[in-house]
């Protein structure tokens, strides 16, 4: 007798032809984890529907999370799909540079955002980082933003999608639609009934299932290679004279590591622009701090979340590390990949079925699901609240209840997941699923990165000069993008070096757009003159006057904590130097 | 409009969710002594202690953040 097998339920859901080549073959005890996960997170959206009433609530969640809450639900946003599969996949590919993304490219930008960032957002009481342009700068830079992260968004969305899809197909043999409907179903049902405060609650959730099902897998890859020094000594043994374990001293130059980045690229490319962008303007984890209950937990948030995302290379990298270390073939390019190969992204689920049998694979599937639905949850809330506060409110229906906006949010949840669904389908493979999203978030976030901290910082940017620096920037950033793809030899000229792969020709691609949109909005306000009944307080530093922490312990002061996060980093960077 | 009832913490959904899937893994590990399975290091009997630290963890959760009576 073997297993109780999933053959009768698989038997509805597979793809035709698919399940002989299926990496995975679960049985009935890991359908009954995954199905437990589904009926908990729709318990959890009915639960929570009787206490999103309001917009506030529907909306910022009631803005009343406590520092944890907030700070683990920051970090939870951002681990959908493209960090699970897309990272465990590039460190196999880039080796531990790959860790860059989750350290200089996270952790300098989510305490800068804690310690000087927050305070404006959070005393201006915006709903939205668009929301906020709009206090600042007026109507036609929030739009234009807005517009373009709702655009961003729905991408994103059905990036997710369709890269769950394919995980599920690739791993367990589901019909690719089944995957895509099912998961869009539940997330809309948990969506549309209990606004932010689902997603919330379910990235929370999310969070420890992840790390329960992903932790596994380096514990386990480390036993079986003897430890850190075994593991190393395998990877130099499968693939001699490549250096997969150094993350700053093959910097140096452009042909010594995998990844084909000078540490110009990784420094001012990602730790300054990319990752400034993304973590303190990119709404849909910047909305997850303003749902905390007061100025210091929205402080603390993200502080605390710097915490977690320093540790998630150990259930990221590390299995893409060990991958290069103990599996018995060579994993490749996906645009190089012919049947019966595996590529890249495969390498965390590949490394799942290697160490977990029944009840633990299916914890390690759900954290995976967990993760994509989260993911969409966090796209597709943070659409809702763009759209209805920043393009319908100001654009549509200026002066309407609360509860209609209540009820517009609940449609676009649906609408959003609706269009994400069609994205899904036409979504174009890249040689890398990461490389992709990459592409998109310097498109927009770069740039907005420039608007934004002009605007706090400096009381002399005009409107007009926000709203044309950021279209140059982001049309630079466009640009710069097709040229290479019509023209590949322009690579050299935009990242720098003919050998940048295109995670190194984003980095430079970020910097470039938003120094172009810091010198054009410099230079048209400079021509322009701010608006004489701009009321700057709230907005700007200098005109602000931001609370004292002197009464607190200094165990309570976000600053102290911020200055520990900042040590560990450090402390990390020397270990893998 | 009444006033709202208490909501309760994430934390004790996160108590459950661990300690009913803790069960089932601790469950399918000791299930696995007489049918073993063909994983790497499966002689570790890795679902037996995973399981049993999200059973402790997850019930630590749940008797800490669990609905309370008003008094």
């Amino acid at each position: 007798m073997s297993w109780p097998s999933a053959v009768p339920l698989l038997a509805l859901l597979v793809e035709p032809g698919a399940g002989a080549g299926r990496m995975m073959n679960p049985h009935l005890v890991d359908f009954a984890i995954i199905a437990i996960y589904f009926a908990m997170v729709l318990g959890i959206g009915f639960y929570l529907k009787n206490y999103a009433q309001s917009g506030k609530d529907f909306f910022l969640a009631g803005r009343e999370m406590t520092a944890w809450v907030a700070g683990l639900s920051f970090v939870s946003a951002n681990l959908g799909t493209l960090e699970l599969m897309g990272w465990a996949g590039s460190a196999y590919q880039y080796g531990v540079l790959a860790a860059h993304w989750y350290w200089v490219g996270a952790i300098p930008a989510m305490l800068f955002l804690g310690i000087v960032m927050m305070p404006f957002y959070y005393i201006s009481k915006t709903h939205s980082v668009p929301g906020y342009l709009q206090l600042r700068f007026g109507k036609p830079t929030s739009a234009l933003s807005a517009a373009s992260f709702a655009v961003m968004t729905i991408l994103m969305s059905g990036v997710n999608m369709f890269a769950m899809a394919k995980v599920m197909q690739v791993m367990l043999g589901w019909n690719l639609n089944f995957s895509i409907w099912m998961s869009s179903l539940t997330v809309g049902i948990y969506v549309t009934m209990g606004g932010l405060f689902s997603a919330i609650f379910n990235e929370v959730v999310q969070f420890f299932l992840i790390w329960f099902g992903a932790l596994l897998i380096p514990i386990l890859g480390l036993i079986e290679t003897g430890g850190w020094s075994g593991m190393v000594a395998r990877i130099h043994q499968n693939f001699p004279g490549q250096d997969f374990t150094h993350l700053w001293s093959n910097l140096g130059h452009f042909s010594d590591n995998p990844m084909g980045i000078h540490w110009t690229g990784i420094i001012f490319g990602l730790g300054m622009t990319l990752s400034f962008g993304y973590w303190t303007t990119d709404f849909l984890v910047v909305q997850r701090v303003l749902s905390a209950k007061n100025l210091r937990a929205a402080k603390m948030a993200p502080v605390i979340g710097a915490f977690f995302k320093m540790a998630v290379p150990f259930i990221i990298i590390l299995p893409g590390l060990l991958g290069l270390a103990v599996l018995p073939f060579h994993l490749v390019p996906e645009s190089v990949a012919t049947a019966g190969q595996h590529t890249y992204n495969d390498v965390l689920p590949l490394m799942l079925a290697r160490y977990c049998g029944p009840g633990l694979l299916g914890l390690g599937i759900t954290a995976l699901l967990a993760g994509f639905m989260s993911g969409m949850a966090g796209n597709v809330s943070a659409f809702a609240t763009v759209w209805t506060y920043d393009l319908y409110r100001p654009f549509v229906r200026k002066n309407a209840t609360d509860a209609h906006y209540v009820a517009m949010g609940r449609w676009c949840t649906i609408i959003g997941l609706l269009v994400s669904i069609g994205a899904a389908y036409v979504v174009i493979q890249f040689a890398s699923i990461m490389d992709y999203v990459q592409a998109l978030f310097s498109f927009f976030i770069a740039p907005l990165f420039g608007t934004v901290i002009l605007g706090m910082l400096w009381k002399r940017i005009t409107g007009s000069g926000a709203f044309w620096g950021l279209l140059a920037g982001t049309v630079s950033s466009v640009s710069m993008f097709t040229l290479v793809k019509l023209d590949p030899s322009k690579l050299a000229i935009i990242a720098l070096s003919a050998n940048a792969k295109d995670l190194a020709a984003d980095m430079y691609r970020g910097l470039w757009s938003w120094l172009i949109c810091l010198i054009v909005t410099v230079l048209v306000s400079l021509m322009t003159e701010p608006d004489p009944n701009q009321d700057y307080e709230g907005l700007v530093y200098g005109a602000t006057p931001l609370p004292s922490e002197g009464d607190l312990p200094l165990l309570k002061r976000p600053i102290f904590w911020a200055g520990v996060a900042l040590a560990v980093f450090l402390v990390l960077q020397w270990i893998f130097w | 409009m009444g006033e709202k009832r208490q909501m309760l913490p994430v934390w004790f959904f996160i108590g459950l969710n661990l300690f009913i899937y803790g069960v089932i893994i601790f469950a399918s590990g000791l299930y696995e002594f007489s049918r073993p399975t063909d994983t790497v290091l499966a002689s570790l009997h890795a679902p037996v202690w995973w399981g049993g630290i999200m059973v402790v963890v997850g019930g630590a959760y749940v008797i800490k953040f669990r609905p309370k009576s008003r008094t």
